[in-house]
């Protein structure tokens, strides 16, 4: 990637963009380059942004760029490149792209593939393939790379024609978008790029005889959903990312207006429902607030609305939701009954479903059941990080309060991985769809930088917020260089407790606090910030949280915030992994400090 | 949940490189266990079948249908538990006889409806086609005359009556030139 093999590409300098003028053919065609067919494509889906890193197998197609109008952001590593792509998409609803090269180029990539994959974000990978003739040979930098993601892609290609360029880039961009999106890798050789052919302007339709994304609930299946709802005494919807992609967060409102049922969403769902809805109960699962899990396991009804009952969200099956009935409102079919078992399966894009569902469904309120939940909210306010009295220490959750209440809460939010990225999900109250952007499904560390570089770039109207801890910073870090060479304006609160926090979380709980290598050292974050000519903040006390953030906002260009939060604070309340629901390890009603909670154990 | 029994699964996939391996990659992660695959060319250009036989109960089994659905290049699943079906293995068993048992041996053979399709002085070859308890049951009665050798196709199958091709769907291929073409 980083070094080419000896080539001649140099001699590839056809002028481009030159119609050839007078064939008088059906469908107007012109010559072109492999390589010139692949920016002619993206042209023509509509792509302006990619993210890219050359190398020897892509250098046709590197040249031919210069001749297109494309913005190309160069990452400093291909995951962010991926990532960046995933960000991009996450925050538009567009398609995002990214390009690498051959061997080390595409395998840098996999992380971020996989991510799009298990969040079923729709991106188009272009990597370059040695020459035809070599592969399979172990040629210098040759990875059989379609091989490598055949099962974290939705679907791949090898390309080794010129003539196979066109029609495949523009089946890829069809099945990343359509059904379930997903990344769809294009690997083609390098040969197929140096090539030339007729490329038809007009693009045919795509045809798939197999592939049938287009998938409607059965009426029958809606009528009984719509009997369920209308019987149902203590239903709770379950929102999930479904509603977000399929722009239903409208339907959903109507639906709550409608039968006065609350609203818990996962994490990819928040956003889809407005946080402060009285209805919105926030998130569900592991660290979902003890209330919000109580009312699932107490109710009568479950309506899971493009979700697909994630381990992270059910806790123990076997006591999951033990006396409700549940409809599965899901585009992906595989998805019906492999985790949960359901009463009713709703296959069919959420929105078309709730379009059905909404004004067939019994206008009515359910303030017993509603006034019940709020009765199961109990103490949690005074085990509440903000409510507790205040003695100068910086959690991280205060952080994400006053960044929520300073913002409005109209951020863009992108956040990491691990405690910070829960305690944004608690704290951080969205009200609009593709505002809060993470790695849900993967989990990937090093995620948010990147993701939000693509953001950034697809929305250039929002404020963005990156939400990471230390340990997920320095996993991509190499990323703060290309938002300085790109002049991005990002604002980067790195949420450092010294600590991989939530392994060591586990650690505390689970392993009697024997931290295995969980404590980690970090550079200084502020001048690392210089030392990319952008502004380091540093911020260790409560008070100094609010002038930070308005620093921040105010400064142009990308702003590092190093806020040094309590080392050894935990996520609360949280249920372990494989327990029921409703059995949550809540935060200790007053915070022992330190010492003294030593001395009592 | 229903028990899990053996279940033939018939699917049409598009005749393209990579496509078994998807199916197979498939089956492997899902955590699938595989008894037996064969796959070939149909009678349409294009179209390759495949014969799964797996274990699954009723929901894995539906699961199965949908990750299968999933992959692009998948055309038309078939879980043939659900219509009447026929199922037919092939073997071919090398029998270590000589003139002394081969009468013997090829007696048997006529009770089970196989054939020998080989002599040598020290061993014949038996080909037996049939279900799978059938060639289970002539594996027996030969292990006395000691097998050599045995290999089997594995299960193929096809829906009985015309069933089945009414009910692939229109987006199915039609055996034309059309097709060749594209």
């Amino acid at each position: 990637m980083r070094t080419a093999t000896a080539t001649t590409d140099s001699a590839n300098a056809a002028p481009v963009l030159k119609s050839d003028g007078d064939s008088d053919a059906e469908p107007e065609s012109v010559m072109r380059t492999g390589a010139q067919i692949v920016w002619e494509v993206l042209r023509e889906e509509g792509v302006d942004t990619i993210f890219g890193y050359p190398g020897g197998c892509v250098m046709p197609m590197y040249d031919a760029m210069l001749d297109y109008p494309i913005r190309h952001v160069l990452v400093r590593h291909e995951q962010g490149a991926a990532h960046m792509a995933d960000g991009f998409a996450r925050a538009s609803g567009r398609t995002g792209v990214c390009l690498a090269t051959s061997g080390p180029g595409a395998t840098n990539l996999v992380t971020g593939i996989a991510t799009a994959m298990l969040d079923s974000v729709p991106m188009i990978c272009i990597t370059g393939q040695v020459p035809s003739h070599l592969l399979g040979s172990d040629a210098f930098q040759e990875t059989d790379i379609t091989g490598v993601t055949l099962p974290i892609t939705k679907h791949n290609y090898l390309v080794t024609t010129a003539e196979e360029i066109a029609p495949t880039l523009r089946e890829a961009f069809y099945v990343a978008r359509s059904g379930r999106p997903g990344p769809v890798l294009v690997d083609i050789t390098k040969d197929a790029q140096q090539a030339s052919c007729e490329f038809v302007l007009e693009p045919p339709p795509v045809r798939l005889p197999g592939y049938r994304p287009e998938l409607k609930a059965r009426a029958l299946d809606l009528e009984r959903a719509i009997a369920l709802i209308d019987a149902a005494e203590r239903p709770v919807i379950l929102a999930g990312h479904g509603i977000v992609k399929s722009e239903a967060t409208e339907l959903l409102r109507e639906l709550v207006a409608r039968t006065g049922i609350p609203v818990a969403c996962t994490l990819l769902g928040l956003g889809g429902f407005p946080a402060t809805d009285p209805l919105a109960l926030g998130m569900m699962g592991m660290h979902g607030e003890a209330w919000v899990n109580k009312a699932i396991q107490e109710a009568d009804l479950l309506i899971a609305l493009g979700m697909r009952f994630d381990d992270r969200v059910t806790g123990n099956l076997k006591n999951y939701a033990p006396r409700a009935k549940k409809i599965h409102a899901e585009l992906d079919p595989s998805e019906i009954n492999k985790n949960v078992k359901v009463d009713v399966a709703l296959v069919g894009d959420v929105k078309q479903t709730l379009a059905s569902i909404v004004p067939n469904v019994a206008t009515r309120k359910r303030a017993p059941w509603v006034a019940h939940i709020e009765a199961l909210k109990g103490d949690t306010a005074v085990r509440d990080i903000q409510t507790m009295p205040h003695d100068g220490r910086l959690f991280a959750a205060h952080v994400m309060h006053d960044l929520w209440r300073i913002t409005e809460g109209n951020a863009l939010v992108v956040t990491d991985v691990g405690q910070h990225q829960m305690w944004e999900a608690q704290y951080y109250k969205h009200d609009h769809p593709r505002k809060l952007i993470t790695s849900g499904g993967l989990g990937t560390m090093g995620f948010a930088l990147p993701a939000a570089l693509g953001a950034r770039l697809a929305m250039p109207n929002e404020e963005v917020w990156v939400i990471v801890g230390d340990g997920g910073f320095q996993m991509t870090a190499c990323e703060l260089s290309t938002c300085a060479q790109e002049e991005a304006k990002i604002n980067i609160a790195v949420i450092n407790n010294g600590y991989l926090g939530m392994v060591r979380q586990w650690q505390e709980f689970f392993y009697d606090k024997r931290y295995s290598a969980t404590p980690m050292k970090s550079p200084d974050f502020v001048k690392l910030a210089e030392a990319h000519g952008l502004t380091g903040i540093r911020v260790t006390r409560r008070e100094e949280v609010a002038e930070a953030v308005k620093r921040a906002r105010e400064t142009p260009g990308t702003v590092v915030i190093d806020f040094r939060v309590e080392a050894e604070d935990s996520v609360y309340p949280m249920v372990a992994a494989g327990a029921d629901l409703h059995d949550m390890i809540r935060r200790p009603v007053a915070v022992v400090p330190e010492k003294a909670a030593k001395e009592t154990l | 949940m229903s028990t899990s029994t053996l279940r033939t699964f018939i699917a049409y996939v598009e005749d393209r490189p990579g496509v078994l391996n998807r199916v197979t990659s498939l089956f492997r992660r899902r955590g699938y266990n595989i008894e037996s695959l064969t796959v070939g060319r149909t009678e349409r250009e294009g179209v390759s079948r495949m014969t799964l036989v797996m274990e699954a109960d009723d929901d894995a089994a539906l699961r199965l249908e949908a990750n299968l659905y999933k992959l692009v290049n998948v055309l038309w699943v078939e879980d043939t538990s659900r219509a009447q079906t026929v199922i037919r293995d092939l073997a071919l068993i090398k029998v270590g006889v000589g003139a002394a048992d081969r009468a013997q041996v090829m007696q048997l053979c006529d009770v089970f409806r196989a054939r020998v399709i080989d002599v040598a002085p020290e061993a014949l070859i038996v080909e037996i086609t049939g279900t799978g308890d059938k060639i289970e049951g002539l594996v027996d009665v030969l292990r006395p005359f000691k097998i050599l050798e045995m290999v089997r196709t594995g299960a193929v199958a096809m829906l009985r009556s015309s069933e089945e091709l009414a009910l692939r769907p229109s987006v199915f291929p039609k055996p034309t030139s059309e097709t060749a073409a594209a």
